[in-house]
């Protein structure tokens, strides 16, 4: 071999282990109070599904760490990217310990250090981890009012606790602190009467707005992503890609690259990359590789995809089914049939998909920009046949996900490389790589047959959902003959799909809230009426009175060349309605939104500020996928790759956005995703309002629109 | 002989040898370390790569070497001094105009270029030089609000 080739063609025999002992986490956090739990009494619900992913340690899991001098350290495996956790959770943590906001520092997303946890998505950090962390810290507190006890010598009945420090409540001077208390401990025991955690009439943390608690250190740029970590001796790989999706390659000629001053070549079966400590020369390098491939592609591109999914052998799956279909359309009075397209999109989050892997001794420890840093773990393990004691992926800060960094592909490369040469290995994804390998948002199909009564009440909602997901298909409004179908095929599609912001929903959405304005225009009814006459759920009556006032709402039927859309959703726990103002210009196409008002209630919220900040983000992103974003292709082959054919939102875009979040002590719901599941249905209605002309398929592009305008004429 | 770039880098004076085809991008992230300048798409696109060149906001990632002898450069590093942040970061903070975090230091270098030429812009011409600035997240309505409010303190 000579000294720039790293070749690996073996695949490794011994079956990986996933037993994790237990760590020793005094080494990695030095001195101070562990407490450690049992996280899976505390799981409840979605979590306990997603963790039985893995088997959990039995033995331990910590959640916090107390140093001598106050400090409390909160662990969890959730990774930040922007939807911000790390300033929420730190509220609800010194909340329910009393313990100063300014002493919480958060430890996210490192696999050595945090309890399992099965990845960041769903909006599920605050609603499913949120309460286990809540009761294991209610027990923490139960614990150290114990220590407390012991080392004032009064009865723990007698204490109380303010800001980090335990004292007697008759006599204030008589206190410890927690640090004092954390001095040369370990504590591991249980309570056995385990104690309730808050109610909201005792928050004092919980419910007032904070600004990003990493504000400060991403506007000096000092924040670390990925992308940003320096070791010696580190080189970036680039890896020889194939054109299309569907192309396996034959064979690969790398002399001509091997020439160039300071590259070396690492190859792994079907894996070649081109190594040098300058990217650019990486780069320069990869360009002079010679492949052949063999294809073997799909028969299908972005205009014929819709035609291919119907056509597409699939299972269907009854999601739900009230009443029967037959009574319905019996009893229905108007009939309308209707079929909706989504196209295919991209997350594109800023940062690339980027991986630093490097040796410590035997193990592997790769920095990832991934939302799921156990997975990836697990995704490693398996590729290099090791224990997951010999592979560490800690997740720094994400420069964005939106489900598109659910997937790990580049840690599991950058580990490969690394375990093969020995050497630090940062892969960075190009643009067009990110594109390329991103596990688009489905291109879906939609059929609905539903029918209103003659007293203006829906009779029917026969709805069939193609490939979009499930999630939000389930129709909303109070319908006593109504059946929701789910269609789903293995390799539908010709490339990888996967979760988008909120997946299914924002498909489902756009397609029953156009029917659903489509139907009150047939009978001649005020479109907030008629929702409002086909609802029971008064969470979603209360989220869509509260956007009419916000927006200021006056009765019209549609069309009535206001340009008026309305739109409301279920997602994650939490409740949305939209209304919008656009201006259509008939002669080129062109939407123009005017103005976005929206009403959310997602039970009780931590932070007012970040859940209005997620609010306004879902809104200007979601303009993206109703307006713009669209992935094209020809079979495998993906012609989107850059964002001069990939068209997100701009500044110029903006419209006015009126946000209202609506308090209520109910238990708290994800942020992230519900307030975008409207905005292709709130738009496409604003667009049927001001114009007549319904839009079928997302996005609305100005063709589209010219298309749709000529059929009303 | 390898030819010497110099020029002025956060107000000091830095040279490194003439690497052909290396990019101000990266010459800045691995050079010199500074890794505030983010990759974003390598084409111009996005922004995400924005520095200041003699007074102009300009793409780090389209800009070779060669072309950056004699000039000074102020990045996302050279903001704040002494630990201080400069107003437009502090606007930033402020009016929390950041999600991910990962376009901020192009949005926030884009809108100092943009202020160094236009100190009292108004609505319009803030949105018209943000425009080829890409933010995912959609922190779009707060960056205008906070280089607005930048705007009124900044003194240029």
């Amino acid at each position: 071999m000579k000294d720039n080739k790293y070749y690996r063609d073996e695949v490794p025999e011994n079956n990986p282990t996933f037993e994790v002992d237990r760590r020793d986490f005094v080494k990695l956090l030095g001195g101070g109070l562990f407490i450690y739990f049992q996280l899976g009494e505390f799981l409840t619900g979605v979590a306990a599904e997603a963790a039985q992913q893995r088997s959990l340690p039995k033995d331990y899991n910590a959640f916090l760490h107390i140093s001598e001098d106050g400090t409390v350290t909160c662990l969890i495996g959730k990774i930040e990217m922007g939807q911000g956790i790390i300033t929420s959770f730190p509220q609800m943590v010194a909340d329910e310990l009393d313990t100063p906001l300014e002493s919480v520092k958060m430890v996210m997303g490192d696999t050595e250090l945090c309890p399992y946890d099965a990845g960041t998505w769903g909006s599920l950090s605050t609603r499913s981890l949120g309460p286990a962390l809540m009761a294991v810290i209610a027990e923490a507190r139960g614990v150290l009012l114990n220590l407390g006890s012991e080392n004032l010598g009064v009865a723990v009945e007698e204490l109380a606790i303010e800001n980090g420090v335990i004292f007697v409540k008759n006599k204030k001077n008589k206190k410890i602190g927690f640090g004092q208390l954390a001095q040369g401990k370990k504590i591991e025991k249980y309570l056995d009467v385990k104690p309730k955690a808050k109610d909201f009439s005792e928050y004092k943390i919980r419910g007032k707005s904070f600004t990003h608690a990493d504000g400060i250190a991403k506007a000096k740029g000092e924040a670390q992503y990925t992308g940003d970590f320096r070791m010696p001796g580190m080189l970036y790989a680039k890896i020889l890609r194939p054109p299309s999706h569907g192309a396996t390659l034959v064979s690969a000629d790398t002399s001509e690259a091997e020439k160039l001053e300071g590259i070396s070549i690492a190859r792994d079966k079907e894996l070649v990359a081109v190594l040098h400590r300058d990217i650019e020369k990486a780069e320069a390098a990869l360009a002079k590789v010679k492949a052949e491939y063999k294809f073997d592609e799909m028969k299908v591109d972005d205009q014929t995809v819709f035609k291919h999914m119907l056509e597409f052998p699939s299972e269907a799956r009854v999601v739900k089914s009230t009443g029967d279909i037959a009574t319905g359309k019996n009893s229905s009075n108007q009939i309308l049939e209707s079929e909706f397209h989504n196209s295919y999109v991209a997350h594109a989050a800023i940062e690339p998909h980027t991986a630093l892997g490097f040796m410590e001794g035997d193990k592997v420890v790769v920095r990832a920009s991934t939302q799921t840093p156990f997975g990836a773990q697990d995704g490693i393990a398996r590729e290099l046949g090791l224990g997951l004691d010999k592979v560490r992926v800690i997740a720094p800060f994400l420069g964005g996900g939106f489900g598109g960094k659910t997937m790990f592909r580049q840690a599991v490369e950058a580990a490969r490389l690394t375990k093969l040469t020995g050497k630090p290995i940062m892969v960075l994804w190009t643009r067009k790589e990110s594109f390329f390998y991103d596990n688009f948002r489905p291109g879906a199909v939609i059929k609905i047959t539903s029918g209103t009564d003659k007293s203006g009440k829906i009779s029917l909602w026969d709805y069939h959902e193609y490939f979009a997901g499930a999630r939000g298909s389930d129709t909303i409004y109070d319908v006593p003959n109504a059946k929701t179908t789910s269609y789903s095929a293995r390799n539908v599609h010709p490339f990888l799909t996967g979760a988008w912001r909120a997946p299914g929903n924002n498909t489902n959405t756009f397609a029953r809230e156009s029917q659903i304005e489509m139907m009150a225009a047939k009978i001649g009814a005020d479109p907030l009426d008629f929702r409002l006459k086909n609802l029971k759920d008064e969470r979603m009556i209360g989220v869509l009175k509260a956007v009419a006032d916000l927006f200021g709402w006056t009765p019209a039927k549609s069309p009535s060349g206001r340009g008026y859309g309305i739109a409301c959703g279920f997602d994650a726990g939490g409740y949305v309605a939209h209304m919008a103002e656009v201006k259509v210009d008939q002669k080129t196409g062109k939407i123009k939104v005017i103005r976005v008002a929206c009403a959310e209630e997602l039970g009780f919220c931590i932070n007012p500020q970040g859940a209005t900040i997620q609010l306004e983000g879902c809104i200007t992103m979601g303009m993206g996928y109703a307006l713009t974003e669209e992935v094209k292709f020809t079979g495998g082959d993906v012609h989107t790759t850059n964002f001069g054919n990939y068209q997100l939102p701009q500044f110029s875009w903006l419209p006015k956005i009126q946000t209202k979040i609506l308090d209520k002590n109910e238990a708290p719901q994800g942020g992230g995703e519900p307030g975008i599941i409207c905005m292709g249905g709130v738009l496409a209605n604003a667009v049927y309002d001001a114009c007549g002309a319904r839009l079928y398929q997302l996005p609305m592009t100005p063709e589209r629109v010219l298309e749709a305008i000529a059929k009303v004429k | 002989m390898v030819k010497q770039i110099k020029f002025e880098l956060n107000g000091k004076k830095v040279e490194i040898p003439l690497e052909a085809g290396q990019s101000l991008l990266w010459a800045l992230r691995n050079n010199f370390n500074l890794t505030g300048t983010k990759y974003g798409c390598g084409e111009d696109y996005c922004g995400a790569c924005t520095v200041i060149m003699d007074g102009e906001a300009v793409r780090s990632c389209g800009i070779t070497m060669e072309d950056v002898s004699g000039k000074k450069i102020t990045t996302i590093e050279g903001m704040s001094v002494n630990g201080k942040l400069h107003p437009v970061q502090q606007a930033f903070v402020e009016h929390d105009a950041l999600q991910c975090g990962f376009c901020t230091p192009g949005m926030i270098m884009n809108a100092y270029g943009l202020l160094l030429k236009t100190p009292h812009p108004t609505r319009e011409q803030i949105i018209d030089g943000m425009e080829d600035n890409l933010c995912r997240c959609g922190a779009h309505t707060r960056i205008l609000d906070a280089i607005e409010s930048a705007s009124k303190v900044l003194k240029i």
